[in-house]
């Protein structure tokens, strides 16, 4: 086991935390599954509008893996089977029953179990950041156990109480891997399992990314893949083995600006953001949701739907000050700014601010150096490797280290450029663009 | 601010295309986002963005040239009447004399470079970038005040188009576009950028202080009078009327030279500014003091009467010349310089070198530091090559090792 210190990234401090650790138990009108959210996988069907399904029952699978399922995280009907451009599938909703019915396995291999009850979605491999090929031994796995990013609930709480099943689940995935299970911990909530390495990651976010963690401890080389996943799944693999069910309950932290009373919610995954924030948003019309954190969520809609691997509803004004003139001259101690030019330095930024979704200027070229760098804890330069994506120059990126790096690793340097470049996007389509050309 | 948004608003659909003015469309955008900072909200990635910006940057690199500009502006009058023999003009006429003396300059650099960048950004279909905000108002700066507006202007229009829109605009240019507007003034016109006619207005500005010019006069800058120093001995330094100059006055500024060259006291006041908002590098300026001290050291050392120049203390020649304002103002623009983080002080180190070098060594040229900055902004690339390579290397290296 090892400590390691990160010093580059930021801890940036919303309005809207939550306080506490009660939570209130909520059950949603409908839930719904979004094929969007696991990256590499093209969806077959199989259930159709009006069936009948218990949590558990396969929705879909994989077009090339047909054993990589996605299940449905709670029983009843299938409602609608949301469909966008070309037939693409946006969203498989359910109605849900008065009770869960759960679907029993009866596999007895844990990564048969995974496949078949749709766990196995839950995880992510590196490179190209998907959902685990079956077919490819995985060289580690990287388990993360604390959320860094900016208005997350803590972890801990998630797994409070199943030490047991984590234990378990560790167990299972030790036996996927030749090589180790290493599980990166918070200092502060350090987890004391066997069988696996447990390390530590003190630093700001993104301290708690998988990638941040894997490149620290042992990088991932060309043609080796490890897999991904947080101490939330590993849990819930503990418990599937152990009650042969899938584990489908968590908590979601309400949290943003525009949240009238921050709070925590125990719920079903997928579950419906009416529900999940009925009466709790000051004012809709001007709000982003935001399924996740503000880094790396997904914004959606007010009828949309808590989305994974998310545990996270945030709600941010979309714009607050309209027509501000001059605002590259402001002096307002209001906005806040890596860069000591702004006079929040000057009071302090560890006081939450107030965000709202505003591009801060034009896009433009990268000019200033360094900034990507210095929110990336991670052997890459950053800067050279977006610029290798942009021109996809393939054995560049290689060389540069794409098979490392997952979008989410940018999202602080997306955060921070003065250039407003949609780093995540650019990441995600170069890995893949390459996946493709790869295979 | 409504009324303000209204009226751009009615505006706006002229300048759309299809509209009335539609070639003047990007003009009219940059106007626009200059005055009320545009709603744009993030589409993609990241829900929230940091409040900089490139209008601020470049505004604060603006406001960290003013100590500069301004000094430069009262050492025209300053040196201007001392010239004329009325050194008792006081600071108000001084002032004034250098405003009136420059402004056409600087109104000058502006509307060339502005206007090919709208043209620029109008073919493109570009947004107006803010690059040449700060050209525009180096060029004047780093420039002889009796440099003809006319050449300015010419200068200014070959560096933007050919050192700056071939290369597709602000971000994307391999050379500084200041330096290359005074290297082809340099080049071009070599007895207008040198010598002893260049440094001190002489000429009364707009009908202002007219006078005739004192026989003590000479208006040799002080690097031009230690370049032809004859015999051995330190070069005594004189001002424009032949009275010795000290250490201190070389730093404060009041002697004869480029614009916002002279005062190194102002100069240090900018780099102050650039590093405690963070917008420039430390480690480039650093490096290029500590490059040019060590350079300046050694030739010092072994000083000799072939190369007069080398007979000055290492730290009067960081405050003589440009060198000074190219550390803090031209080394750290982060465009043409290196991007890496060791490359920088490689990078930065190298220009102090190189541009001690030619002034001591070369004697055709007073000044190296316009022509330091140019080179390195050359082998930029090629050192955050070897740098990013040596990562590359490491990572080859930890493959082939596990892969055994």
């Amino acid at each position: 086991m090892s400590n390691f210190k990160l010093k580059k990234g930021v801890n940036l401090s919303l309005e809207g935390a939550v306080s506490g650790t009660s939570t209130t138990q909520v059950s949603a009108k409908r839930y719904a599954v979004v094929p969007d959210d696991f990256t590499g996988i093209i969806p077959r069907l199989e259930v159709k509008e009006g069936d009948k399904v218990l949590a558990g029952d396969a929705l879909y699978h994989d077009k090339n893996h047909p054993q990589i399922k996605i299940s449905s995280p709670v029983s009843g009907t299938i409602e609608a089977i949301e469909r966008g451009e070309r037939r693409k599938i946006l969203s498989i909703v359910i109605l849900p029953d008065s009770e869960n019915q759960f679907k029993v396995f009866n596999a007895k291999d844990a990564k048969e179990l995974m496949l078949e009850s749709g766990l196995w979605a839950a995880m992510r491999q590196r490179p190209y950041d998907i959902v685990p090929d079956p077919d490819v031994a995985p060289r580690d796995i990287f388990v993360t156990a604390f959320d860094s990013a900016p208005l997350a609930a803590p972890m801990s709480l998630q797994v409070a109480g199943k030490e047991e099943y984590l234990q378990k689940g560790i167990d299972a995935l030790g036996k996927m891997t030749e090589g180790k299970v290493y599980v990166g911990c918070a200092p502060e909530a350090e987890l004391s399992l066997k069988g696996c390495e447990v390390n530590t990651f003190a630093g700001p976010h993104p301290a708690g990314n998988a990638g941040v963690q894997l490149a620290n401890v042992k990088p991932v080389n060309k043609g080796e893949t490890v897999w991904t996943l947080d101490a939330v799944t590993v849990a819930r693999l503990g418990e599937l083995i152990a009650t042969k069910k899938l584990p489908v309950e968590t908590i979601v932290a309400v949290v943003g600006e525009n949240v009238t009373t921050p709070k925590l919610v125990k719920c079903t995954m997928g579950a419906d953001i009416a529900s999940l924030t009925a009466g709790n948003i000051a004012d809709v019309a001007g709000s982003r949701i935001i399924s996740g954190n503000v880094l790396t969520g997904v914004k959606v809609a007010a009828n949309g739907y808590l989305q994974f691997p998310y545990r996270q509803i945030t709600v941010i004004p979309e714009v607050k000050n309209d027509a501000e003139f001059m605002g590259w001259a402001s002096l307002s101690p209001k906005k806040f700014s890596l860069y000591r030019s702004f006079t929040c330095r000057l009071f302090g930024t560890r006081k939450p601010f107030s965000f709202d979704s505003k591009l801060n200027g034009g896009e433009r070229a990268i000019i200033m150096s360094g900034e990507y760098d210095r929110m990336l804890p991670m052997d890459i330069y950053a800067e050279y490797l977006i610029k290798a994506i942009i021109a996809f120059d393939i054995d560049k990126m290689e060389q540069l280290g794409i098979y490392e790096v997952a979008p989410e690793d940018f999202a602080l340097a997306e955060f921070a450029d003065t250039s407003k470049l949609p780093l995540q996007r650019i990441v995600r389509e170069g890995l893949d663009k390459l996946r493709k050309e790869m295979n | 601010m409504k009324g303000l948004r209204k009226f751009l608003d009615k505006a706006k659909p002229n300048f759309m295309p299809g509209g009335k003015y539609q070639k003047f469309q990007s003009v009219f955008e940059g106007l626009e986002t200059f005055l009320l900072t545009p709603n744009t909200v993030a589409t993609s990635g990241v829900h929230i963005h940091d409040s900089n910006d490139s209008k601020r940057t470049m505004s604060v690199v603006i406001l960290a040239l003013m100590p500069a500009l301004l000094f430069g502006i009262y050492n025209i009058g300053y040196q201007h009447y001392l010239a004329i023999g009325e050194a008792e003009a006081g600071f108000l006429a001084m002032f004034c004399f250098g405003l009136l003396a420059l402004l056409p300059k600087i109104v000058v650099s502006y509307v060339v470079g502005l206007g090919i960048e709208f043209i620029g950004a109008q073919i493109r279909g570009h947004e107006i970038q803010e690059g040449f905000l700060v050209t525009g108002i180096l060029i004047p700066m780093i420039c002889p005040i009796n440099t003809p507006v006319w050449m300015i202007a010419v200068a200014t229009a070959f560096a933007v188009i050919f050192a700056k829109e071939v290369f597709g605009g602000t971000g994307m240019n391999i050379f500084n576009v200041a330096l290359v507007t005074r290297a082809v003034l340099f080049f071009g016109y070599p007895s207008k950028m040198s010598g002893d006619a260049a440094f001190v207005a002489t000429d009364p500005a707009f009908g202002m202080g007219a006078g005739t010019v004192t026989d003590a006069f000479t208006g040799a800058t002080p690097l031009g009078q230690a370049a032809i120093h004859a015999g051995e001995g330190v070069p005594q330094l004189t001002n424009i009327l032949g009275e010795p100059i000290s250490t201190l006055d070389a730093f404060i500024g009041l002697i004869p030279g480029s614009v916002g060259e002279v005062s190194t006291l102002c100069i240090l006041i900018g780099a102050a500014i650039l590093l405690i908002t963070g917008t420039a590098s430390w480690k480039i300026m650093g490096s290029v003091f500590v490059g040019g001290f060590v350079m300046s050291l050694i030739a010092n050392t072994f000083a000799s009467a072939a190369y007069p120049v080398s007979m000055l203390a290492p730290i009067d020649q960081l405050c003589l010349g440009g060198f000074a304002f190219a550390a803090v103002f031209m080394a750290t623009d982060p465009v043409t310089g290196a991007r890496t983080e060791t490359g920088k002080y490689i990078y930065g180190f190298l220009i102090g070198v190189l541009a001690i070098l030619i002034r001591i060594y070369n004697g055709g040229f007073p000044e190296g530091a316009m022509l330091a900055v140019l080179f390195m902004n050359a082998f930029a690339p090629t050192i955050d090559y070897c740098v990013v390579n040596a990562n590359i290397n490491r990572r080859l290296k930890r493959a082939k090792a596990t892969n055994k």
